[in-house]
């Protein structure tokens, strides 16, 4: 049985990509995996919990997260999508009409 | 008490007409203005004459509770008005006066653009005046006071487009309020010491008590302080320099606020502390002498003035000063007679300086009228009357007035006679001298282009034929009957309402004198067997004359002829001056260089003033006040506050960037920062 340290640290690592890239990449659908990224070592902790303490609401909660992560990517690829089609780009620096 | 009078429906009255042309007037018509102003004062007069109707059957002094104002500990304070003998007479004057003043007014005031604004005001001012007058306490009675100087400084700065009618304005505001710190804190000594200021229960505190003869005491310093108030409100000696200055305000308002009413309050409040007065003779002697000086002052600075108003100003200064003369000789009932003829007599010579002036298309400068008698033939016979009248020639009513103040201040001391009749000689002198320089001789102005010194003149009347030329006065012409009207009731009275005050050493017996007995007598009987006055002492009077015996009868007869003696001599004097040798004067004024030039600038008081006074208050407060702790400190500490602030923000706003991924770097940052603390946290 692998011990908890080893989910906690590939979780943590897995957090980190996210936020490296999401800090780093202009793309926006980059951006968007990069945040999948993070949510999903988020689970990763959480179901490495819940098997380490016997406890059930660590991976109920890993559903509730995949369902938002699920409802998200199904709005933001929408909004995505209209941004594409607007704006012809899919960099973020470039989608910057709300700037002073 | 079965029915009440409502005396407080008469100062209302005038409050509510100013209301309703204050807040309605800019939109009503002039006609509706005027139906509003004459209504509401002339209801107001009509209730002091049924007021006066029903006067002797009261019981006397008639008091009338409206509300309760102020109850703090053992102190009350009602709204409560008061009526006897004395405030009936000021109460007669001034609805009376004032309204034959609103009257004129609207002939005089018609093509102002301020029209209904005017007369807001003017009723604002009687509100004032008649609380001040019907007050039962001192603190009723000082909030009518502060509220005709509200007025006073309305309607001086009535042109408030003029700089010198706003500085006027301002002038007279600030010098009263130096007169009015004297009477407040009169007021808190008799709160203190007598714990009242409702008239019946102060004088009845009072009333046993002894006068301090040695010297100075509690009664002396609260008479001394009431009088500075009195001094800055009728414009006495030291603090007279306003009322001058107040001419730059419309005529009609120089003669109700400035010569018959308002610069009365101060004798009138003098009158009615009599009690306090009588008991502190050094007070009155403080009175005397300030009235006296004044009176003499005033005369003399009032020989060479030029400006027709200006003249008619120091005359009201130095004739206010022999009201105080007789309240300072305790003759109170002399100086009330004095201050309702004059009410009458002034009130018609700045009426009719007012229509002579208007006649002239605003010209103000005597020395470019003359020969204007049978130009504006009514405006002078109303004038005659008025001069004469103020010069004391009998019978007409300055004459029983003057000589009974004067016959009271001989009884005093010769010498307040003798600089009585030297002041009324000069008063003759200089109110001939505007006479002559005025109606006789040549008509020196220059005819083509009028002098707009009054704005609201040079307009003509609707009713007049040039109505429609702005500066059409192309030739002199006579005022409309709306403003000769009042001029004629107040020539009747100036010339008649001197009888009843007719002298026992003529014939009469003064019948004034006696109406006013009761309100000076109820304490005098004490005052004469006390302390007799001062001087030459007098044989016991009690303000009666029936009761001389006769060889001081026959002395009155000679110093009334002596008064009589220097008014003609005034008039001799200004007839041969400025009428039969006209270049007499001239050469006078080079002989008596030095004095002359005193004179016509009024001794330079008003550089006095502002040398010793004004200008290092302005530069104190310039320095000190403004620079120093406005602008360095209050506005230094806000502005460093401000731009403190900016700075900061200034530095830390580059934070907000706008950038999406900065914000989550940030975010990323702070988090990474709060899990390092815990973990850190954690290990320990």
């Amino acid at each position: 049985m692998v011990p908890l340290p080893y989910y906690l640290m590939l979780s943590g690592v897995l957090f980190a990509c996210g936020v490296t890239g999401f800090l780093i990449k202009r793309n926006i659908i980059t951006i968007f995996m990069s945040i999948e990224l993070m949510l999903n070592g988020v689970n990763l902790s959480f179901v490495a919990f819940a098997a380490h303490w016997h406890a059930l609401s660590g991976q109920v909660f890993v559903f509730f997260v995949m369902v938002v992560a699920a409802a998200e990517a199904a709005v933001g690829l929408a909004i995505i999508i209209a941004v594409y089609r607007t704006r012809e780009t899919l960099n973020v620096d470039q989608v910057n009409l709300l700037k002073l | 008490m079965s029915s009440s009078l409502h005396l407080w429906v008469i100062p209302l009255l005038p409050l509510a007409g100013a209301a309703i042309n204050g807040f309605f007037g800019r939109r009503a018509s002039k006609k509706a203005v005027t139906t509003v102003a004459l209504v509401f004062c002339g209801l107001a007069f009509a209730m002091a004459l049924y007021v006066s109707a029903r006067f002797f059957s009261l019981s006397l002094p008639y008091q009338e509770v409206i509300a309760p104002w102020i109850r703090a500990g053992n102190f009350s304070i009602d709204f409560a008005f008061y009526l006897d003998q004395l405030s009936l007479v000021m109460l007669l004057v001034v609805t009376g006066v004032g309204f034959l003043i609103h009257i004129y007014s609207v002939g005089y005031m018609w093509d102002d653009p301020g029209y209904y604004r005017f007369f807001s005001y003017l009723n604002l001012f009687m509100f004032f005046m008649l609380s001040l007058v019907l007050a039962n306490n001192y603190l009723l009675m000082f909030i009518g006071w502060e509220g005709v100087g509200l007025a006073s400084y309305l309607l001086i700065g009535f042109w408030f487009t003029r700089d010198s009618a706003a500085s006027a304005g301002k002038k007279a505001f600030i010098v009263n309020r130096m007169g009015d710190f004297g009477f407040l804190i009169g007021l808190f000594l008799l709160i203190k010491h007598f714990g009242s200021l409702t008239f019946s229960n102060v004088f009845a505190r009072i009333a046993p008590l002894n006068p301090e003869t040695a010297g100075a005491g509690l009664l002396t310093a609260i008479g001394i302080l009431l009088m500075f108030g009195a001094a800055g409100k009728s414009a006495q000696i030291p603090l007279y320099v306003w009322l001058p200055d107040a001419m730059e305000g419309p005529t009609p308002v120089s003669a109700l606020i400035h010569a018959a009413t308002m610069v009365t309050a101060g004798v009138y409040m003098v009158a009615r502390s009599h009690v306090i007065f009588e008991r502190a003779p050094s007070a009155l002697t403080v009175v005397a002498i300030i009235g006296l000086l004044t009176a003499l002052f005033a005369a003399t600075i009032g020989v060479a003035q030029t400006d027709i108003k200006k003249v008619l100003a120091y005359s009201t200064v130095s004739q206010l000063g022999y009201m105080f003369l007789a309240c300072g000789v305790a003759a109170f009932s002399a100086g009330i007679f004095h201050l309702m003829t004059h009410a009458f007599f002034k009130g018609l010579l700045f009426l009719s300086a007012g229509s002579v002036i208007h006649a002239l298309g605003g010209e103000q400068d005597m020395r470019r009228m003359g020969g204007l008698r049978q130009k504006i033939p009514w405006t002078f016979w109303t004038m005659t009357g008025g001069t004469f009248a103020i010069a004391g020639i009998p019978p007409l009513a300055g004459f029983f007035s003057k000589d009974e103040i004067l016959w009271r201040a001989y009884q005093a001391s010769w010498v307040y006679w003798l600089i009585g009749v030297f002041t009324a000689f000069l008063t003759s002198f200089y109110m001939f001298r505007l006479w002559f320089m005025t109606f006789f001789g040549e008509y020196r102005g220059d005819v083509e282009k009028p002098h707009g010194n009054e704005p609201t003149v040079i307009a003509a009347h609707s009713n007049d034929a040039h109505a429609s030329t702005a500066h059409g006065h192309g030739h002199i012409h006579e005022s409309p009957k709306v403003m000769l009207i009042p001029l004629v009731i107040l020539a009747i009275l100036s010339f008649a309402g001197g009888w009843v005050g007719w002298p026992g050493s003529l014939g009469g017996n003064n019948r004034f004198d006696k109406f006013l007995g009761p309100v000076f007598r109820t304490t005098a009987p004490e005052i004469n067997a006390e302390h007799a006055a001062p001087g030459e002492a007098a044989p016991p009077e009690q303000g009666t004359e029936g009761a001389e015996p006769h060889a001081n009868r026959r002395t009155e007869l000679m110093f009334t002829g002596i008064s009589v003696a220097a008014a003609l001599l005034g008039l001799f004097l200004a007839d041969l001056l400025y009428r039969r040798r006209p270049e007499l004067p001239e050469k006078i004024a080079i002989w008596l260089d030095g004095l002359y030039d005193a004179v016509a600038h009024k001794y330079y008081v008003d550089e006095l003033y502002a040398t010793l006074l004004v200008k290092p208050l302005i530069d104190s407060s310039t320095r000190i006040l403004w620079r120093g702790i406005d602008q360095n400190i209050i506005d230094g500490a806000v502005n460093e506050t401000a731009d403190g602030a900016r700075h900061i923000s200034d530095n830390v706003r580059h934070m907000q960037s706008g950038n999406l991924r900065s914000y989550a770097g940030w975010i990323a940052l702070g988090s990474a920062l709060v899990i390092a603390y815990m973990i850190w946290m954690g290990l320990q």
